[in-house]
């Protein structure tokens, strides 16, 4: 009792290393559990161009920031002969270009690859907001802005549906006059975003502005959209400043928050910013590898996929190898198929993996075919044991071979794959089943050789399954989940499958012999 | 209906593969004691240390070079076994029952010469027919003779007596009996008639042949109902003894009754199959539950032999109404 608790408080040990692995890597560094997901990532391009006075030039450039639901893959920074730094502000980051002497036109390049994930983002703790200022209006502006807020305020109910009323009403087709002093026709979006802002602190609410920019694919020379961010019960509300509408937008990136200037150009006139995006799909995990690598998440760092690709791809191979022998043991411990050598099947499996199904059993056959048939001839040489194994083994490269070459001139490509089957396990089957024949007669060879055969395809069929081949090299951890399936599978003492027809005429007598 | 119900044969204490893997063999069988069992060279020895009989030993072989020696040690005798010392389920046994210059008769009559033999001899000394193709030797015995009381009932070989010793208690017999489709071997995959015998008398209950009901020797067509061992007290004594000589708690004693030196020992398996159930239409499960049960095991095997014939008996046996029956659908 004891030794059983024990046993089974290990698998469950195990196994819950092995799943809580596979959540950590799922839910934390966000790898897909199917392979077919992709998250399209977007490269963003922002062209600074001006021109110089000739004197020294400092480029000052806001950059956005990364934040939990933003991962960056890559960003370059480009001018040719400027000095290029990268500063750190508590209003953000920026990039700063400088030079000491520059006339004539200039041109910044900032590139930046990106994509979303599905992480919510928590609003931080030290983004909170100051103290609304009371803008300064003229007199006549004044009154208008006030009139305005009373038609407001007396249609809203909270400080969410107040601010909305007060874009809808600035943004409304047929204007009041209080709302064409404020606003009109030739006023820039700058202006009415700092509008809304002003009129928000008039009323005592904290808001900013936010600059960001609308991804959509191919599209080039964008220029950044302003947003209104208001501090509402607690946290950052993002409003559209034309429509009122509350929320992030899909596929808008936040490039700055807050009143800093996007671009301040020292020594340079007539500076322009534009930019261009291009949108890419990429496959998830890629992403999630790259991104883990780079934050050096130690479950990713010491990995396989710190391994150079070549030895990644071999353990692609290796990996499979436990699917393989848990199929095994259900087919011999749960089924009771009887095969020849235990885990000759798993070997037949990997080369059915590089010749596909139907020409690998072809391959498989013939050779074995043409083995025990030469084979049978061996056994009148009268040779030692080995000698005749070492035999076997060149005959079985002799007809590979062979299969080869007359593949080849018949033009069947698929048949050249016969190389990746295992020879010397080959010709080990050839000299077992030879045996088998011999002895127990050319049934049992039938039994073992189709009972290796079917479990053989049944590995292959799970190892060459492409969902299977993702998840076992991009979880590794599977690895545990299918130990502790073995464990307990070992302790399993409930009748095989094929003992039910072995013993099945003791359960007729039961029935009819009863008086 | 093909597969019989898990529930039914449990009810009935059947024991699987699993099951007697797991709760048996890794149970009560030392792995550091299966050479004794496995060599059948050191069975042999053990065997005649306690004063039991085995076939006689003629001669061994264990290298190559040996080969050439072989013709000599055949040269005086007309009849022998040649086995592997390693080998299992009767694998790489060559029995040659005539000898006459240099032809050697199988028991189905086919003459093979001494190349032939030197050959087999051969792959048994590289591990041909061993467990995990190490190298073996080979072992040369005397030939059992047929005891009359078997004849009739065994077609071109010896029939053996496998005997289940749980923890030195014998729970369960079967009688094995060669047949043209086994090749003169007595092994029940290879078709061998396994016939259940009555621990308490050594009369058959029941047999059986590819686990199908047989009423009769499908080769001689001799009816078993009247078929009883003799010596059937010594066999289960000799049977019961093995626990001691080799402290494997749950072994197959396999045993022959020479016509001219009565039971004795041909070899002991520590993994015994399972199919002796079938034969005996038991399962295994209630017995090994009853011995399971003692608080201890009596040291003299001739007490353990009376108190499972006692136990085991067919008539009192909680499943005695089905093992009766079966006994009176036997034509007379």
């Amino acid at each position: 009792m004891h030794a059983n608790l024990r046993f089974y408080l290990l698998v469950i040990l195990v196994m819950g290393l092995g799943v809580g692995l596979i959540l950590y890597k799922h839910f934390v560094l966000g790898f897909p559990l199917l392979p077919d997901d992709k998250t399209p990532v977007w490269t963003i391009e922002a062209k600074i161009d001006f021109s110089a006075r000739g004197g020294p030039v400092v480029v000052s450039f806001a950059l956005p920031s990364e934040t939990p639901d933003i991962v960056f893959i890559k960003e370059d920074f480009a001018s040719p002969d400027y000095g290029f730094s990268e500063l750190t502000s508590p209003s953000g980051r920026r990039a700063q270009w400088s030079k000491r002497t520059a006339t004539g036109s200039q041109i910044a390049y900032y590139r930046l690859s990106m994509y979303e994930t599905d992480q919510i983002t928590s609003p931080t703790a030290a983004d909170l907001p100051s103290e609304p200022e009371k803008p300064e209006f003229d007199e006549v502006l004044n009154t208008a802005a006030i009139t305005l807020l009373d038609q407001v305020r007396n249609r809203s109910a909270n400080t969410e549906i107040f601010t909305r009323e007060l874009i809808t009403t600035l943004n409304s087709k047929v204007p009041s006059q209080n709302q064409s002093l404020l606003l009109n026709e030739r006023s820039s979006e700058d202006y009415k975003t700092h509008l809304i802002i002003n009129l928000l602190a008039l009323e005592g609410i904290s808001a900013r502005i936010v600059r960001g920019l609308y991804l959509e694919d191919g599209r080039r020379r964008q220029s950044l959209t302003n947003f209104v961010e208001v501090y509402i019960g607690g946290q950052w509300l993002l409003f559209n400043q034309n429509s009122g509408v509350h929320g992030k937008p899909e596929n808008f990136l936040i490039w700055q928050r807050g009143d800093e200037s996007l671009l301040d150009v020292v020594g340079g006139k007539n500076s322009q910013i534009s930019f261009s995006i291009i949108r890419n799909l990429q496959s998830t995990r890629n992403l999630v590898v790259h991104d883990s690598m780079n934050k050096q998440a130690g479950i990713i760092d010491f990995s396989i996929y710190s391994l150079p690709i070549e030895q990644q791809n071999a353990f692609k191979i290796i990996l499979l190898l436990p699917i393989g022998a848990l199929i095994v043991v259900i087919m011999r411990l749960l089924i009771g198929i009887r095969t020849s050598g235990t885990f000759m099947p798993i070997l037949i499996a990997l080369a059915l993996i590089q010749t596909t199904l139907l020409t690998g059993i072809i391959i498989f056959l013939t050779v074995v075919g043409t083995g025990l048939l030469i084979r049978s001839y061996l056994s009148r040489l009268n040779l030692l044991f080995v000698a005749r194994i070492s035999a076997v083994i060149i005959v079985v490269i002799a007809i590979i071979a062979s299969i080869s070459i007359i593949s080849n001139k018949l033009g069947l490509d698929q048949a050249m794959t016969v190389t990746f089957f295992p020879m010397i396990i080959l010709s080990w089957t050839i000299e077992r089943m030879s045996v088998l024949w011999e002895e127990d007669g050319p049934r049992e060879v039938l039994i073992q050789g189709g009972g290796s055969l079917l479990t053989a395809v049944i590995a292959y069929l799970f190892m060459s399954n492409r969902t299977v081949e993702y998840l076992s090299f991009n979880f590794p951890e599977l690895m545990l989940v299918n130990l502790a399936f073995i464990l307990l599978l070992g302790q399993y003492t409930g009748y095989r499958l094929s003992e039910l027809y072995r013993f099945h005429s003791l359960e007729r007598r039961n029935v009819s012999g009863k008086p | 209906m093909f597969l019989a119900s898990p529930k039914k044969l449990r009810s009935f204490g059947i024991i699987g593969m699993n099951q007697r893997n797991f709760g048996l063999i890794s149970r009560y069988n030392p792995r550091h004691l299966y050479p004794l069992v496995d060599d059948k060279l050191k069975t042999k020895l053990l065997a005649q240390q306690a004063g039991i009989t085995v076939p006689k030993l003629l001669g061994t072989l264990h290298y190559q070079h040996d080969v050439k020696l072989l013709k000599e040690i055949l040269h005086p005798y007309d009849q022998f076994v040649i086995k592997p010392v390693k080998g299992s389920g009767g694998k790489g046994i060559l029995v040659i029952t005539q000898h006459d210059h240099n032809l050697y008769l199988k028991p189905s009559g086919d003459a093979i010469q001494l190349a032939d033999i030197e050959r087999h001899v051969s792959n048994i000394l590289s591990g041909l027919h061993s467990l995990g193709g190490k190298p073996d030797s080979v072992m040369i015995e005397s030939l059992i003779q047929l005891d009359p009381v078997f004849s009739g009932y065994s077609y071109e070989g010896i029939p053996d007596i496998r005997i289940i010793v749980f923890r030195g208690y014998p729970i369960m017999a079967m009688l094995r009996l060669t047949t043209h489709a086994s090749d003169g071997k007595a092994n029940l995959h290879q078709g061998a008639v396994g016939v259940g015998i009555d621990i308490a008398t050594g009369e058959a209950l029941h047999a059986v042949q590819y686990g199908e009901t047989v009423l009769h020797h499908p080769d001689t067509r001799k009816t078993f109902s009247e078929l009883a061992i003799p010596h059937w007290d010594k066999l289960l004594q000799l049977a019961a003894a093995c626990y001691e000589m080799t402290g494997l708690g749950y072994l197959g004693a396999d045993l022959v009754l020479d016509r001219d030196q009565g039971p004795m020992i041909i070899e002991l398996n520590a993994r015994p199959g399972l199919s002796i159930q079938v034969a005996n239409y038991a399962g295994l499960a209630p017995r090994v539950a009853v011995i399971e049960a003692l608080h201890a095991i009596d040291p003299n095997p001739q007490a353990r032999a009376t108190f499972s014939k006692k136990q085991f008996s067919a008539a009192t046996n909680t499943h005695a109404p089905r093992l009766q029956h079966t006994r009176c659908d036997d034509p007379r």
